[in-house]
């Protein structure tokens, strides 16, 4: 069938900020869907409230909002651009959430929109459990035995009939947001409670439960004439009961038999056509460990994270196939775009293996549990590849950038076999290096697979690691280091690095006695056919089998290449921005004529899509494996400015094998980061900041601490996303977070510097060498102390004054020329008064650089990149200094994800905790701040009730706040203290006991579900933080917004106010900027 | 110990040895299945053939005996990355390793697979020795190489003599099945009332016999197993005849339906076959031939066939039905394919043709009962999509009338017409028509 050619105008709908569960995969779909309907001459209009993404280009789409992602503001564009079509399977499951209302509530309908791709009654079929069930139960395909429940007592009930564990699944909520296993009728009525309350339709699934069988996925295609394939299946390593977003992944499965795969696939094709799904799909199966009994756990009728894996695991460009089948075409007539001659409708074969591995936000939150569960909690993931599982793994674990890179980079030898049997039944994200322990401690392969439940294939390929790493240890001196040992060394892919540390041979002995051998790395193609058809497309991955033929070798050209590296996997800190910079400056290069490379890991990005860059490299992102693209690509230049910190840290590598930095040299980099020399700089060019000094121990810092009086920042250098960054105010603080830091050996020194209390201010700059261009200058809600990443960000600066600006401006100017920047920087300012203090400066990209670019309308990345290559600011047409300001006002908002996480601390400070951030624009301040605060999910009000609980230092201020609610309409519950305040200001208030006195306490009425917002400001200090912990972590679980910094409750009153008088909602398209 | 592979171009690869140690000269061919090792050892159709599996990991599962095609493995050798030693499944009775040992089947590991078969793409298949004599000498070898053919083969791979196997009554006792399963509601409530154990057999299993008391013949020239279930799970009681049966012995039992099977080798070279399926042909008994059969049959009826660059061997191959235009992902094994052109179109049409390389993939025969198809349906390794057209030739069978009423084969033959007409011109189909050896039109 050709394309429908009444689809003329598409409105696509992306999915909003990043949150666990919801992550970059959705930018990666919904930019080659949006650049697949283009090419077929359709008009894309799109709406995402997320600023960081790749999507929301003007290049990618023709009109863009970054708007909130509600109903409201959805039929507003409708009305505004009157699109033919919607197209809302792209946007994970927020983005199907609000198609499904949309046509619902007949709004398409009466504007005459068409849903492309998948109906709403294939979306209700698939997403609604009842539904699903039915429809499953129709065509003979089982599910576990499972009832839908909508109140406590009748799971229990249900939960007694089937058996305790049972798994809890609420109804259309993110990555099992709310779900879980229980073992008893108390956590059943826990987790059921809480489930019920963040179901957007109260619905929980009471299910039987099926852990310990494997869990096994697959990918499927399905057009409108009713042609399916499976793109890929997948194994996961972690049986059922681990989310599958948490679980190593293998492609394809290893441990089924062709009789037990074809069984899943044609179930998972009869699945696809009974809920008549047209474009891509997800089916997970539990498949029981020593039968042919399976049930069908989920159906997912859009693309997903595990699309973004597959498509990334086979090349087979998932996001878009998925949209031409929208527009109506069918898969025998879409090419296949990486052979050129084949089409669409095939199902790839690998020659290779390949591993995913989740990474765990556990270091950002040091007093969170980590145990894994049905409740996703990794923040992104890496993908490697290789002909062997054991070297996959090896490359997987080395790509997290978690400090591990290898199966004993956890220590565990210190746990007796005891302990061990202990510790395998603990499932969690060090689950591997427990299991690897154990087999060193000749734990039975058996007994591990019983305990864990995991394949004993996967157990004897641990084993094989393990066994080549006791190998290793026992080898002293190089000659031992036979080339037989060797070869089968790397092509395990042990990194030099580790097999120095096992033998104590240095490593660049090793290096180069496996070079005289000829054990060097080898690139393979990924080519979907497994080379039974001619491929163009250069994706390539790494193996050491040193009688490989090496594809890319031939494809080496002798033009000018440039080395693109990338961000790696997503992390609290590190996010979809880096990969924006990472492709936008590939963009840019491309355009000057240059051949670009990139290398990078991430499934779920943009940037490892295979046609942004000339030539792309899934490793890892570490000086070895980027060393051996190096060696054979030999770019002529490398650029590190752009993939954050991981690529930052591959500067001095990069320079050792003589490949020059474009851009800001390292030096100047280091000037930067380097206490003492970034004192001298500033001095130099009269800038003031904070008194402060480099500290090595906890002994020293406390000497500065004394020195500078407290309260003092503590942070380390060399790192993103305030890691371990702190607020102390005594030195038993400082003890601890000095143990906190020191962990992990640490190269840099620790900063600590006296802390200021003022506006922050931050600001992104081009410097082509001479001039400067400042697109604008942001200014943080929250007062200092609050990670940058974490506060709400406004531009233009609303309360600076002239001379202000200026002085940013002019800082910044003098610092660029002083650290003789190229390219970008980020600096950060403290506003006194009239006074400015820098905090830190940055030069490379940072977080905000695709904010500003999209609100000022200046493609900074672009303008940089070209600085990088010689070109003037001037010659490109813009006048070097500060920017004009907007006639709108445009505002950042974070979005955390810590309801996912069991156990950790929310509230704000200098380390960053957020996982995203979503735009709010406007003419209008307060109108920005609304849909700022609507795009991060803040609902309100919903029961007009709120819970006030301050730390003594902030109970005066909180009296105007407190007022302000109450005027909009709001209850005040306050404890004790905090309502005495209120109370003496004339404030109605009610008195609420605190947690360990007697009923009403805060917890009741948390719990009791009529409250929907708690300020609660943690106490300076450990020793009252249990109490203030618990009510913060029990608000958010129970889906309470909660607020845990005064200028935060201010900008959200002001917003609430808006909302009280708001008339109709204006949209921007951010593509006429 | 070390093993080398030796090519007829004179390219060696070393590897490490596994299996039986023997020296075997054979014709190279890659699979790219990444599952279903085991049966593709045991498809007779790569008797003569030493296979290479294009994913790397073999043998992770070990072998599992039901899973066997036939009685044995037919390749002359198998070529992997990398042979697993422990393998991992419930069913596993024996490693790949030992297996191989057993019936003298070497095996080489450890050697650039991707690159073999890229080399056998860019070159076409080619001979090859694989030995683990470290003193071989290639100027000796080569020559032998290049003579080896591997002589006729279906008399190798065929049963010694006619047996029956009985359909089943209850499918229930089946193990998985191919094809549409018909869901049975009655059965299913019973199967929710009474003991609800995930450990119990799913309901899709119950399904109508619609083949019950029908009598089907088949001519095995190298038969998967899967054929035979196939059948006998629908209930056909099929008779199972030898390579060089009499058409008249056929014909004697008075079969409901003819079933051509799969098999190895040149389909040009089985004269004395072809002359017996002419009479098969001749008797208006409906005809359901795959594979080997489906190239018989057709030079049987004037056709020709030709031999592929480097064959289809996998579990992704699209094929599109040209009466509907829908696309089924098929399971495939053939070095061998008609050639269309040569085609009659008074006695046959095309009905199903390769979306990949635009070769023929199924043949519908005009005023008779009869289809053939290139591919698997049978799957075993790979997907069960077509398993549907054995519920063709049954209900074919039953109604007694042609698949495809005769105006379908008009409009079967136009479409074809005109996809190549529009596929003319294209570099794909051109280079594709070029590789299955058509005549390319230059204009």
């Amino acid at each position: 069938m050709p394309k429908n050619r009444d689809v003329k105008k598409v409105l696509v709908i992306g999915s909003g900020p990043i949150v666990i569960g919801q992550a970059a995969e959705f930018d990666y779909a919904g930019t080659q869907a949006c650049r697949s309907l283009k090419e077929e001459g359709v008009e894309v209009c799109l709406v995402n409230s997320n600023p960081a993404t790749i999507m929301t280009d003007k290049d990618i789409a023709d009109e863009v909002y970054i708007e909130p992602l509600t109903v409201k503001t959805l039929e507003k564009i409708i009305e505004k651009e009157k699109p033919d079509s919607i197209l809302p399977t792209l946007g994970g499951q927020a983005g199907l959430n609000l198609g499904m209302e949309l046509a619902e509530s007949g709004f398409l309908d009466s504007h005459n929109v068409k849903l492309l791709g998948t109906t709403a009654l294939t979306i209700k079929k698939a997403e609604d459990r009842e539904m699903f069930k039915e429809t499953m139960e129709k065509i003979g395909e089982p599910v576990a035995p499972s009832q839908v429940v909508e109140n406590v007592e009748d799971g229990v009930k249900f939960a007694e009939k089937i058996g305790y564990p049972v798994v809890l699944r609420p109804a259309y909520t993110l990555g099992g947001s709310g779900g879980g296993i229980a073992h008893s009728v108390v956590e059943l009525r826990k987790i059921l409670e809480n489930g019920l309350r963040l179901s957007r339709v109260g619905q929980v699934l009471v299910e039987r439960c099926i852990s310990g069988w494997k869990e096994i996925e697959y990918e499927v295609m399905r057009d409108s004439a009713g042609n399916c394939i499976t793109v890929c299946n997948m194994e996961n390593i972690d049986p059922v009961g681990v989310h599958t977003g948490d679980s190593i992944v293998v492609a394809p499965s290893q441990t089924l038999s062709d009789k037990e795969y074809q069984m899943l696939r044609t179930s998972a094709i009869n699945i696809i056509n009974e809920l008549q799904i047209t474009g891509g799909c997800n089916v997970q199966f539990a498949l029981h460990p020593t039968s042919f009994e399976y049930c069908v756990i989920e159906v997912n009728p859009r693309v997903s994270r595990s699309s973004a894996l597959a498509s990334k695991a086979t090349g087979y460009p998932i996001a878009k196939v998925a949209a031409k089948i929208a527009l109506g075409f069918t898969l025998d007539e879409i090419r296949n775009p990486i052979t050129g001659n084949t089409y669409a409708s095939f199902e790839p074969a690998l020659d290779y293996c390949v591993v995913k591995f989740p990474r765990l936000p556990f270091d950002k939150f040091l007093t969170a549990k980590r145990t894994l569960t049905t409740q996703m909690k990794a923040t992104g993931e890496v993908m490697s590849i290789c002909t062997n599982f054991e070297g996959a793994m090896m490359k997987a674990i080395r790509s997290l950038e978690q400090h591990v890179d290898a199966l004993d980079s956890y220590d565990f030898s210190g746990l007796s076999k005891d302990d061990l049997f202990r510790r395998l039944t603990v499932v969690d994200d060090q689950r591997i290096w427990v299991i690897a322990e154990a087999l060193r401690k000749g734990i039975s392969k058996s007994t591990i697979h019983e305990i864990t439940m995991i394949d004993s294939w996967f157990i004897d390929r641990i084993h094989t690691l393990v066994r080549m790493e006791e190998k290793l240890k026992k080898i002293h001196a190089l000659d031992d280091l036979t080339e037989d040992i060797l070869k089968d060394a790397k092509r395990m892919e042990f990194p030099d690095e580790v097999i120095s540390r096992y033998t104590g041979i240095p490593e660049a002995d090793i290096a180069k006695k496996r070079m005289d051998l000829g054990i060097t790395a080898r690139y393979k193609m990924v080519d979907t056919c497994a080379a039974e058809f001619e491929a163009r497309t250069p994706y390539f991955y790494s193996v050491y089998n040193t009688t490989d033929v090496d594809e890319a070798k031939d494809l080496v050209t002798d033009r000018k290449k440039i080395l693109v590296l990338g961000s790696g996997p997503i992390r609290i800190g590190q996010g979809i921005e880096f990969d924006y910079c990472s492709v936008h400056a590939t963009w840019a290069f491309e355009k000057e004529g240059y051949e670009t490379i990139i290398i990078n890991n991430n499934p779920e990005t943009v940037s490892t899509d295979f046609d942004i860059a000339d030539k792309l490299y899934f490793e890892p992102l570490t000086p070895e494996d980027v060393k051996n693209v190096v060696d054979i690509e030999k770019p002529d230049y490398a650029v590190v400015q752009f993939g954050g910190q991981t690529a930052i840290k591959l500067t001095a590598a990069l320079t050792k094998m003589g490949v020059p930095i474009l851009g800001t040299d390292a030096k100047n980099v280091d000037a930067a980061e380097d206490r003492e020399i970034f004192d001298e700089v500033l001095q130099k060019c009269g800038i003031k900041r904070a008194a402060g000094a480099t500290v090595y121990t906890a002994e020293e810092a406390k000497k500065v601490a004394h020195r500078l009086g407290y309260p003092v920042l503590v942070r380390p250098s060399y790192v993103l996303g305030g890691q371990g960054m702190q607020i102390a105010i005594s030195d038993e603080e400082i003890d601890e977070f000095m143990a906190v830091i020191n962990r992990y050996t640490q190269e840099h020194p620790i900063l600590i510097d006296k802390y200021l209390q003022g506006t922050e201010t931050e600001v992104d700059a081009v410097c082509d060498g001479r001039d400067i261009l400042i697109p604008g200058v942001m200014e943080h809600i929250e007062r200092s102390g609050v990670h940058s990443g974490d506060s709400i960000s406004v531009y233009p600066a609303q309360t600076l004054s002239r001379h202000v600006k200026d002085t940013i401006a002019e800082y910044t100017k003098r610092l660029a020329k002083e650290l003789h920047v190229v390219g970008l920087i980020n600096v950060q300012f403290i506003a006194m008064g009239e006074e400015v203090y820098i905090i830190e400066a940055n030069p490379r990209s940072s977080r905000t650089v695709p904010y500003i670019s999209k609100v000022t309308g200046i493609p900074i990345v672009d303008l940089a990149a070209k600085c990088m290559l010689g070109y003037k600011l001037t010659d490109m047409g813009y006048t070097p200094g500060l920017a004009p300001e907007a006639d709108h006002i445009a505002i950042k908002m974070p979005v955390f994800s810590t309801e996912k996480i069991r156990g950790a601390e929310i509230s704000v400070g200098p380390e960053m905790k957020s996982t995203g951030e979503c735009l709010g624009i406007s003419t209008d301040f307060n109108e920005a701040l609304y849909k700022a605060f609507k795009g991060a999910g803040v609902n309100l009000p919903r029961y007009h009730q709120m819970i006030i609980t301050v730390a003594d230092k902030d109970k005066g201020e909180i009296i105007d706040i407190a007022r302000r609610y109450e005027k909009v309409g709001y209850t005040i519950y306050a404890t004790l203290g905090t309502a005495n305040v209120l109370r003496d200001a004339g404030i109605a208030v009610r008195k609420v006991n605190r947690i360990e006195q007697e009923s009403p306490t805060v917890m009741d009425l948390l719990l009791g579900h009529k409250i929907d917002l708690v300020i609660d400001t943690p106490t300076q200090g450990r020793d009252e933080s249990r109490d203030g912990f618990l009510i913060r972590r029990t608000a958010i679980e129970t889906g309470v917004t909660t607020i845990t910094s005064l200028d935060t409750a201010r900008a959200l009153v002001s917003s609430l106010e808006h909302e009280a008088q708001e008339q109709d909602p204006s949209v921007i398209d951010i593509a006429k900027i | 110990m070390k093993a080398y592979l030796i090519l007829e171009d004179g390219t060696v690869f070393v590897g490490e040895h596994f299996g039986a140690v023997r020296e075997v000269i054979s014709e190279i061919v890659f699979n790219t299945s990444m599952a279903g090792y085991p049966e593709v050892l045991t498809d007779p159709s790569y008797a003569g053939q030493a296979v290479c599996m294009t994913y790397p990991l073999i043998g992770n599962y070990g072998i599992c005996t039901e899973d066997l095609e036939s009685a044995r493995p037919w390749p002359d050798a198998l070529i992997v990355r990398q042979a697993c030693q422990s393998p991992s499944n419930f069913r596993s009775d024996e490693a790949l390793n030992s297996f191989l040992m057993r019936y003298g089947v070497p095996g080489i590991q450890g050697i650039d697979t991707r690159a073999l078969t890229k080399l056998l793409r860019s070159k076409g298949t080619m001979n090859g020795m694989i030995t683990t004599d470290e003193n071989y000498d290639i100027e000796k070898i080569l020559p032998r190489l290049k003579a080896y053919s591997c002589g006729p083969v279906v008399e190798r791979v065929t049963c010694p003599e006619v047996y029956t196997v009985r359909g089943v009554t209850d499918l229930a006792e089946n193990g998985p099945l191919t094809g549409h399963a018909m869901f049975d509601e009655e059965k299913y409530e019973q199967y929710l009332e009474g003991n609800r154990s995930l450990k119990e057999k799913k309901p899709a299993l119950v399904r109508e016999l619609n083949g019950k008391g029908l009598k089907i013949a088949l001519l095995d020239v190298g038969a998967k197993k899967n054929i035979i279930q196939s059948l006998t799970a629908r209930g056909c009681d099929v008779t199972v005849f030898p390579a060089l049966s009499r058409a008249e012995d056929i014909l004697a039992v008075h079969p409901d339906g003819i079933m051509l099977s799969n098999g190895p080798g040149d389909p040009a070279t089985c004269t004395s076959i072809i002359e017996e399926i002419r009479k098969l042909y001749a008797s208006d008994v409906p005809i359901f031939a795959i594979c080997l059969g489906h190239q018989l049959l057709a030079l049987a009826t004037g056709a020709k066939t030709y031999k592929l660059r480097y064959g289809h061997r996998g579990g992704n191959h699209p094929v599109k039905d040209l009466s509907t235009g829908r696309v089924y992902i098929s399971s495939q094994n053939h070095g061998y394919a008609v050639d269309e052109h040569t085609v009659d179109s008074r006695v046959a049409v095309p009905s199903f043709v390769n979306v990949n390389d635009g070769t023929n993939e199924g043949l519908t025969y005009r005023g008779k009962n009869i289809f053939t198809v290139q591919f698997h349906p049978e799957a075993c390794p790979g997907p069960q999509d077509t398993g549907f057209l054995f519920d063709r030739f049954i209900s074919n069978i039953r109604t007694g009338h042609s698949t495809v009423p005769a105006e379908e084969v008009e409009e079967n033959a136009k479409r074809l017409a005109a996809l190549h007409e529009e596929a003319k011109g294209s570099e794909r189909t051109r280079r594709a028509m070029e590789k299955a050896g058509l005549e390319v039109d230059n204009a």
